[in-house]
């Protein structure tokens, strides 16, 4: 029960909630020991990928404003981390927070058009963003920016423990994962928040509630693409390199169908969506072969990776037809059963 | 006549033009402090619009618009509501995926501190802000009779009830001027009655300032201190309701001819 309005807004408030929060952190403590290296590597990509989500959904699950450009903010943030890395000599950690920054910065540099354009038409100066950036990343400068080959970056270290291998790797990015799926949650749940979707439901009365929708707007921005440049430095210690082609549109794409299938607006959705994707992936990454022993075999490796994108397609599409709140409002309902059982549950 | 300190709101000639219309054409109009004005008006008269023009929506051709002795014309919309001037809607505008408690809280938005930063750390700062608004909203809520539904999502609730939560909102800014349009337009009498109760309620406990559009007119020559009546852009009346109520030109325009004997 709650008995004062702290608790109430509390983001844990019964018991079997604490216990349950317990579990999971055990759980993720462990993980990256008792795992084999190979799922140890899949958890790391699926931590990058939530920190990325994240930030897509305060920018489009929360405020509303479509990004088609999230691959190329966190390129961004890769980029920056690099450079300052490899050719300034900085340290990685000090490197983490200016990338994020150069992330951020270049969200809100391509969000200026939302002043006066929304939806299809935000897409599309989004979309250049998309165009640019990895056209930079490719065409500028070469001798500091890499050209084709991008930069090789050495892994950071905390004294003998160095960030090589995926087991270890695991431990840097779970902890960011955790924190900035805290971040995420609180930005979503204060004042900032409520102003994004206030915004976003709308922007009318919004207004004049005293928000400034252009100003918001903007911040969600700056926000959104502030979590794309950290999962772009995690990318960096990740691969061990930048290369353009780690950004391509493709990856935004995946980043939209991700929070759509997760649920647009929930601090869940993401990591649901991630989860889902990423599972769906490595299994027809496993079916592959066995699919592709039904062709013949100079098309079985094209059939196994285009089989990847099909039911990727066909997954969002099912979710946008029959649960376009997402696996968020599953579990959403899910909870509700539980807590009502052995009663009936009508969803309202 | 009265004098600059005692008008709250000032509208100096204003004239509003959509194309060849004119929606508004030379409104002069004093609001004095803590007074409940009503406008009246067959549709398509231009009272919405005025309301439209007062919180930065349209901006006027002609005319300026001057908020307890300041210039408000050109401010944009956001900037009205952080001077004091709050309004609802007469078709219901609340933030659909949000929940009662919250749609309250993005009223408390002007008062709110906590930014970005502070909101992204949450714990300490922004908390204590959060539990400290939360005692105002919850009385809104109390005194509008939500309780029941406060943790309810606004999108699948009554149409009653959400005008009562579009005042709530409108409430949790601590206007100084609260514009309502139409609050009790497609309610029972029940209902009316309760939105009046509340309206009285704000107006004594608060003692806010109330712009109030309304067509039912028994409900307009109870409450108001004073009847404006609008007329194809022009202010054809502006008087106390008993005045309202006999005046030849808003019988014929508004009330109705009274039958021939």
């Amino acid at each position: 029960m709650d008995v004062n309005y702290r608790q109430s807004v509390a983001m844990l408030r019964t018991r079997s909630q604490w216990i349950a929060l317990g579990v999971l952190l055990a759980f993720l403590a462990v993980a990256g020991r008792v795992f084999p290296s190979e799922i140890v590597d899949v958890m790391n990509m699926m931590f990058i990928l939530i920190v990325a989500a994240h930030g897509l959904n305060i920018l489009t699950g929360y405020c509303g404003q479509i990004s088609v450009g999230h691959a190329a903010f966190k390129g961004t943030g890769a980029y920056t981390a690099a450079m300052l890395i490899v050719r300034l000599g900085w340290n990685h950690w000090v490197a983490l927070p200016v990338a994020a920054l150069a992330a951020g910065g270049a969200g809100v540099a391509f969000g200026l058009p939302a002043f006066r354009v929304g939806g299809f038409y935000l897409a599309m100066s989004t979309l250049a963003a998309q165009f640019i950036l990895p056209a930079l990343f490719l065409f500028a400068m070469p001798g500091i920016v890499g050209g084709i080959s991008g930069i090789t970056v050495p892994r950071p270290a905390i004294g003998d423990f160095s960030f090589r291998i995926p087991e270890n790797q695991y431990y840097l990015f779970m902890p960011m994962c955790v924190v900035m799926t805290i971040v995420a949650r609180n930005i979503a749940r204060s004042r900032t928040g409520r102003a994004f979707v206030a915004v976003r439901d709308n922007e009318p009365a919004a207004t004049i509630m005293g928000i400034n929708p252009f100003g918001y707007k903007l911040r969600a921005f700056f926000i959104g693409c502030l979590f794309a440049g950290v999962a772009g430095w995690m990318r960096v210690v990740y691969d061990g390199c930048v290369r353009p082609d780690i950004y391509p549109l493709m990856g935004s794409i995946w980043m939209l169908g991700i929070i759509i299938i997760g649920g647009m607006g929930t601090t869940i959705g993401p990591i649901f969506g991630v989860i889902l994707v990423r599972a769906l992936n490595e299994m027809v990454l496993m079916l592959s072969p066995f699919i592709g022993g039904f062709f013949r075999p100079e098309i079985a490796i094209q059939m196994g990776a285009g089989l990847g994108l099909i039911v990727f397609a066909v997954v969002v599409i099912v979710f946008l037809v029959f649960e376009p709140r997402g696996l968020a409002h599953l579990w959403q309902v899910f909870n509700e059963r539980m807590r009502h059982w052995p009663f009936k549950y009508e969803p309202g | 006549m009265v004098t600059e300190d005692e008008v709250q709101l000032r509208t100096d000639n204003v004239c509003l033009r959509f194309g060849v219309v004119k929606a508004l054409d030379g409104i002069s109009l004093d609001v004095k402090p803590h007074q409940l004005l009503a406008i009246i008006g067959p549709n398509g008269a231009g009272k919405t619009c005025l309301f439209n023009v007062i919180n930065g929506f349209y901006r006027p051709q002609e005319g300026e618009v001057y908020f307890e002795g300041q210039r408000i014309t050109q401010l944009p919309p956001y900037k009205i509501a952080k001077l004091g001037i709050s309004r609802t809607f007469q078709a219901i505008q609340l933030y659909h995926g949000l929940s009662v408690v919250d749609n309250i809280m993005v009223g408390r938005h002007i008062h709110l501190k906590s930014g970005m930063v502070s909101g992204a750390i949450y714990f300490g700062w922004a908390q204590r802000e959060e539990a400290e608004h939360r005692k105002e909203v919850e009385w809104l809520i109390d005194f509008l009779e939500l309780t029941s539904v406060r943790n309810r999502i606004v999108g699948s609730l009554p149409y009653g009830l959400q005008k009562r939560i579009d005042l709530g909102r409108a409430l949790a800014l601590e206007p100084k001027l609260l514009l309502l349009d139409e609050p009790m337009a497609g309610m029972s009498r029940d209902e009316k009655e309760a939105m009046a109760r509340f309206i009285l309620d704000v107006v004594e406990m608060r003692g806010i300032t109330i712009v109030l559009v309304e067509h039912d007119m028994g409900v307009v020559m109870d409450i108001a201190d004073r009847v404006v009546v609008f007329d194809y852009g022009h202010k054809i009346a502006d008087g106390l309701p008993e005045e309202i109520r006999n005046n030849e030109q808003v019988i014929k325009a508004y009330l109705g001819k009274p039958k021939e004997a």
